[in-house]
């Protein structure tokens, strides 16, 4: 057993742990069809985390789902395999390639492969009849996030209006949908990109190798690091280098870049995102740039 | 201060959360910003948005507003539409801030905001003094059972730095608190545009021997708010692996509302009346000594009693009384007003019902608390006394001595949306 509690006071990460399982639990016994959705990214990890505590010594009673960009990083791939085994869960896998192959998304050649996703991730939870879909947002990302409810509403095509969302007060969620609509759920909704470090560092969990420094062949493009990959090919006067570096956040190949970086164990990324200038989706994510409300209209349209 | 924390110390910082009020050009924005800026919770990338968006807006200035403003209509519009929640920390303590617009839609979202905060944080404009405005939000913070108060006297740069301006608007609000219930009450004479007082303290205001904002915000101690009395523990949900290892397995989950928990401790369930004894207290893997608020645990019961979602566990003689009949202040978030007779779903703790509306006793002016006994209805923002039915005993304390089991949300059962919030005065 663990030592009394002298003063009956919860550290933040422990307040913010425990609301966290309040929400897993909530919707698993509010919802009829709930999924967790994996990106393979450290907040999906922490997400599994905490889900995982929500419910021990029972297993995760939702599945996951994960939408295949066809441009994963080989290292997610294998620590979800890691996580999904471990956990006993189950899985969904929702295919992009599969979606452009069936014309249920268009492959213009122009339009991102994480834009892309959403008509793969609202036809999967369609299919599967999904009320419910955890989300690994964080109020903190960025500013049409820091407006997102615990509980989002989409309606029957997966839209998100932020005028029309439920006030939420207290820890009284409301989860009231009708038939063809359904709610994303955001459990970190109150974590910061520092919180989830620490609780990475604390937890002592697996999280994707490319997150800690190593050396990979990049290139320069758009004052980002791409690593080179199938995805990324050098172009016009691109020059090949080999650079010490790691990915501060994780999406497909073709739009997440990476930074110069000899941290090598949590405690010292932790560091370094400390006295971070730059914020982790300006930093590393292409497909923010595109415009000051690009995260918004996503979001509109069903991104999570 | 602005020194970022380390991976050592973080584990060991607490978190308060307060929400912001005030008028449209009070300067919170302004405020908020400075917080921000100076906590060196703000990067540069987000820096040189704002920048550059003041710059195309043909501004002369920075406009930290459009900062806090993160949706496509509010910054064609240049207001704040709805709560958004911004995060910094010092390296004592994480703050949430629950970002309340000051426009129209006040009450609605300055309820929202206030039902999570420890402490509410109020400006008022040097110049203006005291407003219909702030005396609203201080009502509705009291109400709320917002713990602590703080009055920030904004732009004092306007008025010369003067202590008799600064003292009168003390002296005014303190005589108006005393109508209110605000255990813990902090005024602070400040310049969120020049940082006086904000963060460091200023030197403007010599006869100002206060402590800085932050110094407030990073030092009041919230730990003692939470009743560690009176034993809450609503049923979430119930753990039952039914695997070969943990196949008698029978766990209640949930989030402790009220008191401590500990093994060996005579508990009854509510509402069937049955008593047992705490076999075990489970934190994931691990069995703990207690559990209090507003820890997620799961907890095992000696005997095979029937226990299920909406069910309460508190101790034998300490619990509350189930009814049906409840007396609660609403607040109104919905167009289409509140009538006697309508019937609401209503989610309380973990307990969902159906609810009628018996009674509109009085709508409470919250400017000037007049009760107003001759109301028919409640309207959109509007505040009043009501007694409703419910079709199940809810479990529940009054809102004064216990947030969570003393609230509830008001459901439309066509549309699904959530139309009041109410905190219970008492049940019968």
């Amino acid at each position: 057993m663990t030592q009394t509690h002298v003063d009956y006071q919860l550290s933040q990460l422990d307040q913010l742990e425990a609301e966290s399982i309040h929400i897993f639990r909530e919707v698993a016994a509010e919802f009829e069809k709930p999924v967790l959705m994996f990106s393979g990214g450290k907040d999906s990890i922490v997400m599994l985390r905490l889900a995982e505590k929500a419910f021990y010594p029972a297993k995760l009673p939702f599945p996951l789902l994960q939408v295949d960009t066809g441009l994963d990083f080989d290292e997610v791939l294998s620590t979800r395999d890691n996580w999904v085994q471990r956990l006993g869960a189950r899985i969904h896998i929702a295919s992009v390639e599969d979606a452009i192959a069936k014309g249920i998304v268009i492959d213009d050649g122009k339009t991102s492969r994480n834009r892309q996703q959403i008509g793969a991730l609202l036809n999967a939870i369609e299919e599967n009849g999904f009320t419910a879909a955890f989300g690994g947002g964080r109020r903190d990302e960025e500013k049409a996030r820091a407006k997102e409810r615990v509980y989002s509403h989409r309606d029957e095509f997966g839209q998100w209006d932020p005028k029309m969302q439920r006030p939420e007060l207290w820890s009284l969620y409301n989860g009231r949908i009708h038939s063809g609509e359904h709610m994303r759920i955001f459990p970190l909704s109150n974590w910061t990109e520092l919180d989830i470090w620490h609780y990475i560092d604390r937890e002592q969990i697996e999280i994707p190798a490319i997150y800690f420094a190593h050396e990979r062949e990049v290139i320069l493009r758009d004052g980002m690091w791409l690593s080179v990959s199938d995805a990324v090919q050098p172009k016009g006067d691109e020059k090949v280098e080999t650079k010490m570096v790691r990915f501060r956040t994780v999406g497909d190949k073709s739009q997440t870049g990476c930074v110069e970086s000899t941290a090598s164990t949590t405690a010292e990324i932790i560091d370094e995102i400390a006295i971070a200038r730059v914020t982790e989706r300006g930093a590393t994510r292409g497909d923010d740039r595109f415009s000051e409300a690009a995260m918004e209209d996503r979001k509109k349209e069903g991104y999570f | 201060m602005g020194t970022p924390q380390t991976s050592s110390d973080h584990g060991q910082m607490d978190l308060l959360r307060f929400a912001t009020a005030g008028s449209v050009d009070d300067g919170k924005s302004t405020l908020i910003g400075r917080l921000l800026l100076d906590s060196k919770s703000i990067f540069e990338d987000q820096l040189e948005a704002v920048e550059a968006s003041s710059v195309s807006k043909g501004y002369d200035y920075t406009d930290l507003a459009l900062l806090t403003d993160g949706l496509r209509s509010e910054r064609e519009q240049g207001i704040t539409i709805d709560v958004a929640y911004r995060y910094f920390a010092t390296p004592s303590r994480k703050f949430i801030i629950a970002d309340t617009p000051g426009h129209i839609q006040y009450t609605r979202n300055m309820v929202t905001g206030a039902s999570t905060a420890d402490l509410g944080l109020v400006l008022v404009d040097a110049r203006q003094g005291l407003t219909e405005q702030s005396r609203r939000h201080a009502v509705l913070l009291s109400l709320l059972r917002v713990p602590h108060l703080v009055l920030a006297v904004n732009k004092m740069d306007l008025v010369d730095w003067s202590e008799e301006v600064y003292e009168k608007i003390h002296k005014e609000f303190t005589t108006f608190a005393t109508k209110l219930n605000i255990p813990d009450l902090e005024v602070i004479p400040i310049s969120a545009l020049q940082g006086d007082n904000v963060v460091t303290r200023s030197e403007n205001t010599p006869w100002y021997s206060g402590p800085t904002l932050m110094h407030h915000l990073e030092h009041v101690h919230v730990a003692s708010d939470r009743d560690l009395v009176d034993v809450r523990f609503p049923v979430q949900f119930v753990v039952r692996p039914k695997s070969d290892e943990f196949h008698d397995y029978r766990g209640y989950a949930g989030m402790v509302a009220g008191g401590v928990l500990k093994p060996g401790d005579e508990v009854v369930v509510l509402p069937s009346g049955m008593t047992s004894t705490i076999q075990g207290i489970d934190l994931f893997d691990q069995e703990i000594a207690e559990a209090f608020p507003p820890m997620s645990v799961t907890v095992r019961l000696e005997d095979d009693v029937d226990v299920s979602r909406g069910d309460m566990i508190a101790r034998v003689n300490n619990a509350p009384k189930p009814s049906q009949d409840i007396d609660a202040m609403i607040c109104w978030m919905t167009n289409e007003p509140l009538r006697p007779r309508q019937k609401l779903a209503i989610k309380h703790t973990t307990r969902t019902a159906r609810a009628m509306v018996k009674d509109i006793q009085y709508r409470l002016d919250v400017n000037s608390l007049h009760r107003d006994q001759d109301t028919k209805e409640l309207g959109l923002n509007e505040i009043g006394r009501v007694q409703l039915r419910t079709t199940v005993p809810l479990l529940c304390d009054p809102y004064s001595k216990n947030r969570t089991t003393g609230s509830f949300i008001l459901i439309d059962e066509a549309t699904g949306v959530t139309v009041g919030a109410g905190m219970i005065n008492n049940a019968t």
